[in-house]
């Protein structure tokens, strides 16, 4: 199976709180840099389900990792290079000159050409929140969608049997590649993604694999192409413009209670909550 | 002119209170709205949108439309909008509304604003407010395209009440199918059955943390009961498997504004902030003082949960 994953870098997000606003811009300046997490969770999954069950692992297919970016991003394609990634592409561009319609028509694009068997996607990334990227990609191909999945069975070389979380419950589709794939927070979970390939009751540590060190030297030497957005997107005219950034209204400090009945009290009368 | 094509969603036969969201969304813009009533069941399902001030609503029923399937409902949206002369789609922000606004977008070429918190009129187009860095910002944005998409986030617009009248209810037809539909196929749902009122809905919630571990249930079910609350867990609840996934409040969970919130041994990371700090009462309980939680925190109290919660039990039980 031949995976696309698209990854972005996003301000990290443990820092987020300290996000600042400077005359209605966004300051990102001092921020670090990090893979955004849904997408180290689509890379995981792609490289188990690519994976041959064999010791040492020998893959069986292929995952590529794409990014939309300035030549700063390529730090974090290397990062996925390390953890088991084959090859990376960068689209080349500013952050300012994107936007989740954008993103989708060139990775439509890349894919057109790339003709991977499955697009990975994170279902979100944590900087803008935006939710649209997967979706959109799958409109723009004429794909089949999975949103949200939190598992994902592949049961032969041309379906996936996905299990997405949405609210109030689960739903399982069936979706015949190519198709698009956005993954949610517990498809790292250790029984959460299996291919044909993978023993009956196998567990895979909880969480995203690290990069050991002979990889991450072994990944400088992986390709790394690099792309142009106006090659692939002729009209990249921006569908949402962004104005003024602000802080949200903070919210007062309370006070802390000493007993239950205090606290039972409080509400009642005095939030009036009960 | 601009008019708002609304997408209802259906839910047992039932339009699903989440819909009530996007009713205040249109008219806070003040324009003129259509309601789309949209799945299997929808025609007997129409009869409940009609006295919310719409100047039509719109019904497609039809068995294809069973199951919440994007890609078979995405092309009826979208030929909706276009041949009913409708320039922006509204729908809320819920599971389906994010996994369906985006295809209707695309088919449209219009600009999408997903999981807005507000929007305002100025000078005859919408602007949108719209949470990012998990709630540490909020971006102001405009969409430049002829049409445009919006889902709307139930937390932030209170359900709209009905309003009299009533609007003409008329057919309209499902369009052909896409030829990603055949490619997809339902299985399941997997609807987790409890007696407890939506996250979503809830004027109470009780929310909990790792700290419950296996006793997660045994702890929250007695006060959530007596409260009438929802319960709701952190991601790391869930992930431990102490909680079902679809209890998750947070950035990447349901966001929720209760009138009550009460947060049980939850730390108060920022993505759980994210996703309840909107509350209008925060009550947290907590061993560790220095806590996150209780930054935000109305009314906080430093103690061991597993006595605490107990207590507070029976101590709600006395007032009852
Ligand atoms: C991409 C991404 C998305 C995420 N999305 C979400 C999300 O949507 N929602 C979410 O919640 N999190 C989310 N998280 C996770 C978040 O960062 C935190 O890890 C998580 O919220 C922590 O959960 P917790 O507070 O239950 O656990 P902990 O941080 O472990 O906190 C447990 C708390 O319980 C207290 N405690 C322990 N024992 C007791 C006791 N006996 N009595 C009283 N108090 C006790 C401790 O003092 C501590 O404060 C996300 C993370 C990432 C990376
Ligand atoms: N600039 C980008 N570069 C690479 N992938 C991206 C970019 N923006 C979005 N994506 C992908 O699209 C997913 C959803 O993003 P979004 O729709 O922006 O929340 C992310 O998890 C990524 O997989």
């Amino acid at each position: 199976m031949k995976i696309l994953v698209p990854l972005k870098r996003v301000a990290d997000p443990d820092n987020a709180n300290k996000v600042k606003v400077n005359a209605g811009k966004l300051e990102t300046t001092g921020l670090e840099w990090k893979p955004n997490p849904f997408d180290e969770y689509a890379i995981e999954t792609a490289l188990r389900l690519t994976e041959n069950g064999a010791t040492p692992k020998v893959r069986q297919g292929e995952v590529v990792v794409v990014t939309f970016g300035p030549k700063e991003a390529e730090v974090t394609l290397r990062g996925a290079l390390a953890t088991g990634a084959d090859r990376a592409i960068r689209v080349d561009c500013t952050d300012e000159q994107l936007d989740g319609d954008i993103v989708a028509r060139a990775l439509a694009a890349i894919a057109a050409t790339e003709k991977p068997d499955l697009i990975l996607a994170g279902k979100q990334a944590v900087d803008g929140d935006a939710n649209q990227v997967g979706q959109l990609t799958a409109e723009y191909l004429h794909w089949p969608q999975a949103t949200f999945a939190g598992s994902i069975t592949s049961e032969n070389d041309a379906s996936l049997l996905v299990v997405r979380e949405v609210d109030g419950g689960t739903i399982t589709l069936r979706v015949t590649l190519p198709a698009v794939v956005t993954v949610d927070l517990r498809i790292v979970a250790p029984k959460s993604v299996k291919s044909k390939f993978t023993a009956e009751g196998h567990a895979y540590p909880d969480g995203v694999r690290f990069a050991a060190l002979m990889a991450i030297m072994a990944a400088k030497k992986k390709s790394l192409v690099e792309l142009k957005l106006a090659d692939l997107v002729p009209d990249a005219a921006l569908k949402i413009a962004y104005a003024a950034f602000e802080l949200p209204p903070g919210r007062k400090a309370g006070i802390k209670v000493k007993t239950v009945s205090e606290l039972v009290e409080k509400l009642k009368s005095e939030a009036k909550a009960l | 002119m601009s008019s708002i094509l609304l997408v209802a969603e259906l839910h047992d036969g039932h339009v699903r209170r989440s819909t009530h969201s996007s009713i205040t969304f249109a008219r806070q813009t003040g324009l003129p709205f259509s309601i789309l009533v949209i799945g299997h069941g929808a025609q007997s399902a129409a009869a409940e949108m009609v006295a919310y001030g719409a100047t039509k609503v719109v019904t497609v029923d039809d068995a294809y439309l069973g199951h919440v399937v994007a890609e078979r409902f995405a092309p009826t949206i979208a030929e909706i909008a276009k041949g009913g002369g409708f320039d922006i789609v509204v729908m809320t922000a819920s599971s389906f509304g994010k996994d369906v606004a985006p295809r209707v977008a695309a088919k449209l070429g219009a600009g999408y604003a997903s999981d807005i918190s507000s929007v305002s009129v100025e000078g005859g187009s919408l602007g949108y407010k719209r949470p990012v860095f998990a709630g540490n910002a909020f971006a102001n944005a405009k969409l430049t395209t002829p049409f445009q998409v919006v889902t709307v986030r139930q937390s932030e617009f209170a359900p709209a009440e009905p309003s009299g009248g009533s609007s003409s209810v008329e057919p309209g037809t499902l369009a052909a199918k896409d030829p990603a539909a055949d490619r997809v196929e339902f299985v399941a749902l997997g609807e987790a059955k409890s007696e407890r009122p939506d996250l979503g809905e809830a004027k109470v919630i009780v929310s909990g943390g790792r700290a419950l571990k296996e006793k997660f249930a045994e702890v929250l079910d007695p006060l959530a009961g007596l409260l009438g609350a929802a319960v709701g867990a952190s991601r790391a609840a869930c992930d431990a498997g102490y909680a079902p996934p679809e209890l998750q409040v947070g950035q990447t969970g349901r966001v929720v504004a209760p009138k009550l919130y009460v947060a049980i041994g939850i730390s108060g990371a920022i993505q759980h902030l994210a996703g309840m700090k909107g509350s209008k009462t925060i009550v947290a309980i907590n061993k560790d003082a220095d806590a996150p939680i209780f930054q935000v925190a109305d009314y906080g109290l430093v103690a061991d949960l597993f006595v605490a919660v107990p207590e507070l039990v029976n101590e709600l039980k006395k007032h009852a």
